[in-house]
Formats: C-alpha cells, structure tokens, sequence
C-alpha cells in the first residue's frame, strides 16, 4: 500500500510540516519531487487513511488542559454501538474506543478519553457522560494520570 | 493566566486541528477562513509551535492506517517496583506512550510497531522481564469524535 516514496514523505513529515507559505513545495525539494507529487500523495494517503487529519496537533499539558481522565464504562455488549456513538459525539471526548474486559480485574468495556483544565472539570463531563448513558452503565471509573512516563510520537523509518 | 490569550493563537488552536488545505498557498486559504491573513497564520503557527502550545502542525499519521499495529496495554505494578518497571517497559523502543495512573492497573502504555504480530511478542519480553502480566486492550471498535480541543 505504501510505495518507497510515501516513506520518504512520511519520515520527513513526522515532525511537522515546514512552516513556510508553501510547506508542500518546500518538502518537495527536500525530497527531489514534484510539489504536485507531494500534494497528491497526501491527498491519497488521506483519503486511505493513512493520515488522520492535517493541522494543528495540541500538546495539552502546555495547553492548559493538564487533567487527562480516562473514563472507562461497564456497559452491555449489545448496547455498546448505540452509547459508543452517543459518548464520542459530546465535544469534549478526544477519544472513544469499545476494547475487551480482563475480569475480575477489568470489568470495564467502552473507554472515552475527556480532557480539562482540573480535575473538577473532568469529573463534572464524566458525570454528564454518565448522565448521558443512564442505567445502560453497570458501573464506570475515571483513571486520571499523575505521570507522563514516556511519550515519543510515531516513528517509521524512511 | 491562559496558556493562550492572543486571539489570532486561539483562533488557530480552535480552527485548524484538521482541514488544512493540501494547495500551492494553504496558509493563504486556511487563513482566509478565520479571517487571518497568510503572514499572521504562518506567524502564529511558528509562535504556538515554537512554545511547544502545539506539539506540532502537519500530518497526524495512523499507525493503523500504515499497516502497522496499535495496542493500548495495562499492568497493575506494586509501588515498590514502579520505577524500576517503568523502566523496563520504556526500553522497549515499540512502547509510545506510557502513563501512570490512578487505579490497581497503575501503568498504562501504548505498544506501537510496524508489524502488528510484534505487539504480542513485546508484551511476552515485558512479561518475562518484569514477572509481572501485561493486559492488552486492542480496540474492538473505534467511535466517531469530533477531534477538537477547545482553548
């Protein structure tokens, strides 16, 4: 699915476009491409998906928005299409997945990340997320974090 | 007291998380829509990257979308071990993101490979290594969100 050149393209745009008027005629004579080259390739790679989105990629922490929940939901398996799709449209999840228990330590089935400025603020959306899913939730829990242990971004060698 | 108070900065953070325009001039274009002129964008954008606002202003790449594989993963580590752990399970050049966090399964990390086969075998070393059971928690289904942080 990925040719030579999309490597190429992907190493050299893993940290950031050039920030210039014209960042993809830029990249392109990084590259020894055409700008309409480099412009088509991300047109496909989003398009396949490759690529999530182009713009902005906020660093919270520096944001402001230093209170990460993650709120986690014990919810039946047979609802979890209609709650997922109701918690991921509240604008303030940044993400919402389905992912399997570990019982008994792990009885919790739906997880939707919710960012805020404290923790107060994350508790009031999770209480209006829990308010959104009604009994439908067995249980849920948020789990805030209290380190950054590691975080490095995507790497793929060129 | 707000990490951004310039209204050009906030206008930026709020308007362009997605959608910049892939053409010749696209400063020029994704300016015009929040009434910005293409210096000011470009300006702006340096600014917020350069303070580290923004982590940074390009293509959000998906693993998943390369052919490579994403696990998100979980252990419950006793205090005394922590560190030492952490440690452990960071070495791993295949782990992204790892954080601590407040619940019994304390540690929670990104496993993240090109070859999605790879997950399950760095998640055996981590488990060998550390004596301690890695829970994975690939996602079964991913919802729709709007991707959007408000400043």
């Amino acid at each position: 699915m990925l040719d030579a050149t999309d490597r190429r393209l992907i190493a050299a745009t893993q940290e950031g476009l050039p920030l210039v008027a014209e960042p993809y005629r830029e990249l392109a004579e990084r590259l020894g491409l055409e700008a309409s080259d480099v412009m088509m390739r991300l047109e496909r790679l989003l398009a396949q998906g490759a690529i999530r989105r182009i713009g902005a990629i906020p660093n919270h922490y520096a944001l402001g928005l230093t209170a990460n929940g993650m709120s986690v939901w014990d919810v039946p398996d047979d609802e979890v299409a209609e709650i997922g799709a109701r918690i991921g449209a509240l604008d303030f999840v940044t993400h919402c997945y389905e992912r399997p228990r570990h019982l008994p330590l792990w009885p919790y089935n739906v997880f939707a990340m919710v960012h805020g400025r404290t923790r107060g603020e994350v508790r009031a959306k999770v209480a209006e997320i829990a308010a959104i899913v009604g009994p439908a939730a067995r249980a849920h829990d948020v789990l805030f974090s209290t380190r950054i242990l590691k975080k490095t971004g995507l790497r793929i060698a060129a | 007291m707000s990490p951004i108070s310039d209204p050009t900065e906030r206008a930026i953070v709020n308007g362009l998380q997605g959608g910049f325009p892939v053409a010749p001039h696209p400063f020029r274009i994704a300016g015009a829509a929040l009434g910005l002129s293409e210096g000011e964008t470009l300006e702006g954008v340096r600014e917020l990257v350069a303070s580290g606002r923004l982590s940074r202003f390009g293509p959000l790449w998906n693993a998943e979308g390369l052919g490579g594989g994403v696990c998100l993963a979980a252990m419950a580590v006793p205090a005394e071990r922590f560190e030492a752990v952490a440690e452990l399970v960071n070495a791993h050049p295949e782990v992204a993101h790892n954080y601590e966090r407040t619940h019994a399964l304390n540690m929670w990390f990104v496993i993240s490979a090109e070859r999605p086969e790879r997950i399950a075998e760095v998640a055996a070393a981590i488990e060998a290594e550390t004596g301690l059971a890695v829970h994975l928690m690939p996602k079964t289904r991913e919802f729709f969100v709007g991707f959007r942080v408000e400043v």
